[in-house]
């Protein structure tokens, strides 16, 4: 028995590897005729050997449950990967670098003169609701002028192929260890496709991240040291942390590990041969719980006197603190003008098209069809304070078009979406599930963009739900060279 | 190294020998209570003492009957130095340091603990509790074996030493305190048959029976016993032996002088005494110094390489 690829059920979704009919997206062909002659039981014996490497390998995440606390789950991983033409990823490269280019500048010049502001772009209210501004940034000199060296932009596409830039996390995105660990997991158990393709290798990630953490060093010389500041073992994204570390050779830190010294405002770790002085710090830890002396006074993760160490330009800290600003859903809303007015192109990937509650005619529109859209609050992450416009009861709705009209500004709506989808091991089968795509983007001196990212896949039948708290895995992500194919 | 992890590694090594020494200490005095007559038996109560947590207990437990001792000294987690809150101290200090410590030995700590969390019913009862005790005592020497086997001797390792024979040193002085002071009074010549019994209790509470005899060749008695605990260069449960390992790590630290120096009081305080001619309660008075010089050790220790404690804030 052998899979049909004709009865794949595409449900008249976009999938990234099976065209209408049984067909084969040139990229995928050689992928998918050697599934289809691939025995199914073979098949899911190649699945369980991915779980055991897995679990060998100790790729986890961590859940926090009231009942049995924290604990280290496996990473859920499915072994077909999605493959994206390198024709096309060149594109999107080049649309996410444009993206990363003009936020930086956004947040540059929103920490300083405010043109864009003054120049009638974005509005000023805007800024000022903003939970994600910091005003203790304003007038800082970043190096480079750099504020966001670490992005995770999420790309999704739509029913007719467009990909879309979904949101962008400035702040401090994870899951790019899970992107090099699925690649080593996928050489493992498809040695053979690797023959047949040549997917464009992903694994130099570590020593870009630290060589961009190390044109940031405060302190000329060969060997800046470069530390990984964790909130700790009980962080989601500890095991992250840790392989980061690893793979860059650099220290691991906690917060108590760091501290600012009061004679020369410089950066300290503490070991056992001394103080060592630390010129940058990538740190995992939010804005909010960074230094007790100007946020949150009862963090204890963070560093007493951090941000006086980097107002200094005693220490570079990555991502700068207040780099958040840019990625709040209303700022999303307006990043096609913002690429527009700092580097005068039009945008290359495309934001998913939002109305803005904040203009009446925008707001009009959404409270005429709050049943087609989704509605997204401003401040909120995590599909918080979300109206799912088709599926909401008419209360619900209701409900949100009194919270629009109270507060426009904090709202943006978006037509749904229906995710791309990837065949995906169900059992014995090959179904159809929704994905999306986080790309990484190194900026620095140059800006770099990860070969293709993290594919995050809803495991669940119909989902959307691509978070791995709440059922979702993810799939090796190739890169594929036309001529190679 | 970072101050943190090396405090960390250091008490990951404490926390192991601990639950191991406590393990022998139960299991001892098990045998003991077998051997001594009825009302000459020290009961618990002495287990309870070298833990040095009286007060906590009589907070817990309202009477000292051999099941309510166990429950403390194997099962409480409201005890710090139970076997259970030793091997979870053990493994949540290993947890924070997961990418120094080799993954096997991870593993091992992690079963280790499981298995004293899921089994404390068996180490209460009569029957399951040799076994019990025997696991605890061989998971903790099996992850010692897996360390020395895979792990780098680098510095990180000489503070997993520092803290296994600081921890070692500690508890050979308590187990020989009050051992010695509990119950059978010098002068009373009824008991001395059993005075035997005892010394020789102490030394299978330490593995050290077998190692005595090879290198004492006499029978045993006191003041054999106690030199041969406190003073001999070859046990590796003697407090001599103990320090001799912590100047043997320290010399590949940097910053060592001071403590150094602490250990050399302490030596002196060792050898500056007749062991033999001490009274009982001398004995005690002597226990109680080299304590305290241990302490000292430990507190120059964490002068020196640990981070400072946190001051909280509120």
């Amino acid at each position: 028995m052998s899979i049909d690829w004709t009865s794949y059920p595409l449900q008249g979704l976009y999938d990234e590897l099976v065209n209408g009919g049984g067909g084969y997206r040139p990229h995928a062909e050689n992928l998918l005729s050697h599934l289809r002659d691939m025995d199914p039981s073979e098949l899911a014996a190649r699945q369980a050997a991915a779980d055991l490497a897995i679990k060998e390998m100790g790729i986890t995440f961590t859940v926090y449950s009231e009942k049995e606390g924290t604990i280290d789950r496996a990473w859920p991983f499915d072994i077909i990967p999605r493959i994206i033409a390198k024709s096309e990823w060149d594109r999107i490269e080049r649309g996410l670098i444009q993206r990363v280019r003009a936020l930086n500048l956004f947040i540059d010049d929103l920490y300083h003169e405010q043109k864009v502001i003054k120049d009638g772009c974005f509005p000023a209210e805007i800024l000022i609701d903003s939970q994600n501004f910091r005003p203790q940034c304003v007038g800082v000199n970043p190096p480079l002028g750099v504020w966001a060296h670490i992005c995770g932009s999420d790309l999704v596409r739509d029913r007719d192929g467009q990909v879309y830039v979904l949101e962008d996390n400035l702040r401090v995105p994870s899951g790019v260890s899970y992107m090099l660990e699925n690649r080593l997991v996928t050489k493992r158990v498809f040695p053979e496709l690797f023959e047949d393709y040549a997917p464009l290798p992903v694994d130099d990630y570590p020593s870009q991240l630290f060589d961009t953490l190390a044109e940031l060093s405060p302190r000329a010389g060969d060997c800046p040291k470069v530390v990984v500041l964790t909130p700790g073992i009980y962080n989601s994204a500890y095991f992250e942390h840790c392989y980061l570390a690893q793979q860059m050779g650099c220290e691991l830190v906690e917060g108590r590990d760091l501290f600012v010294s009061d004679e020369d405002n410089a950066v300290y770790m503490r070991t056992i041969d001394g103080p060592a002085r630390v010129d940058v710090i990538y740190r995992r830890i939010d804005d909010l719980f960074m230094d007790p002396e100007v946020f949150r006074s009862d963090s204890s993760l963070g560093v007493p006197g951090l941000m006086r160490a980097w107002k200094a330009g005693k220490v570079a800290l990555a991502n700068a603190p207040g780099a958040g600003v840019a990625d709040d859903k209303v700022v999303y809303a307006f990043v096609p003008e913002i690429i527009r007015y700092y580097l005068d192109e039009d945008p290359i990937v495309p934001n998913v098209p939002t109305f803005r509650c904040l203009y009446e005619k925008e707001r009009d529109y959404v409270l005429a069809n709050l049943d087609k859209l989704v509605v997204k609050p401003a401040n909120e992450s995590g599909g918080y304070g979300m109206l799912m416009g088709p599926q909401a009861s008419r209360a619900d709705r209701e409900k949100f078009a009194a919270l629009i009209r109270a507060n426009p500004r904090n709202y943006i709506a978006q037509p749904v979406l229906s995710l791309s989808t990837v065949p995906t091991l169900v059992g014995k089968n090959l179904e159809p599930r929704h994905v999306d795509l986080r790309p990484f983007i190194l900026s620095g001196a140059a800006t770099r963009v990860t070969m293709g990212g993290l594919t995050r896949v809803a495991l669940r039948k119909g989902s959307l739900v691509v978070n791995s708290s709440q059922g979702g895995g993810s799939k090796d992500t190739w890169i594929v060279d036309g001529t190679t194919v | 190294m970072l101050s943190r992890v090396a405090e960390n590694i250091y008490w990951m090594a404490r926390y192991l020998e601990r639950a191991e020494d406590t393990a022998r200490l139960i299991s001892v005095n098990t045998n003991l209570l077998l051997d001594l007559p009825r009302g000459v038996a020290p009961g618990w109560e002495p287990l309870i003492a070298m833990t040095g947590s009286q007060q906590l207990f009589r907070q817990r437990y309202d009477e000292c009957s051999e099941r309510k001792a166990l429950q403390f000294l194997i099962g409480d987690v409201m005890n710090p130095s139970s076997i259970l809150s030793s091997m979870s101290g053990a493994r949540e200090n290993c947890r924070t340091i997961r990418d120094i410590v080799p993954r096997e030995a991870w593993e091992q700590i992690n079963e280790a603990y499981l298995y004293a969390r899921d089994n404390v019913a068996t180490g209460l009862s009569k029957g399951g509790r040799h076994a019990y005790l025997k696991r605890a005592i061989l998971g903790s020497q099996t992850i010692t074996g897996i360390l020395a086997g895979t792990m780098n001797h680098d510095q990180g390792y000489q503070f997993l030493r520092l803290g296994r024979f600081l921890e070692r040193a500690d508890m050979t002085s308590r187990i020989v305190d009050v051992r010695s002071s509990d119950l059978l009074p010098e002068q009373n010549p009824e008991l001395r048959p059993y005075e035997n019994i005892q010394w020789m209790s102490v030394l299978k509470s330490l593995s050290g029976y077998q190692m005595y005899r090879q290198s004492r060749q006499v029978r045993v008695q006191r003041q054999e016993v106690l030199r041969f605990l406190f003073l001999s260069e070859h046990f590796p449960r003697a407090v001599q032996y103990c320090l001799r390992r912590l100047e043997a790590s320290l010399a590949s630290l940097a910053r060592h002088e001071p403590v150094k120096r602490v250990i050399a009081e302490l030596e002196q305080t060792l050898h500056g005494i007749d062991l033999a001619a001490l009274s009982q309660e001398a004995l005690h008075q002597f226990i109680d110094n080299l304590q305290l010089g241990l302490m000292r050790i430990h507190a120059e220790l964490s002068r020196v390489y640990f981070p400072p404690p946190v001051t909280k804030k509120g």
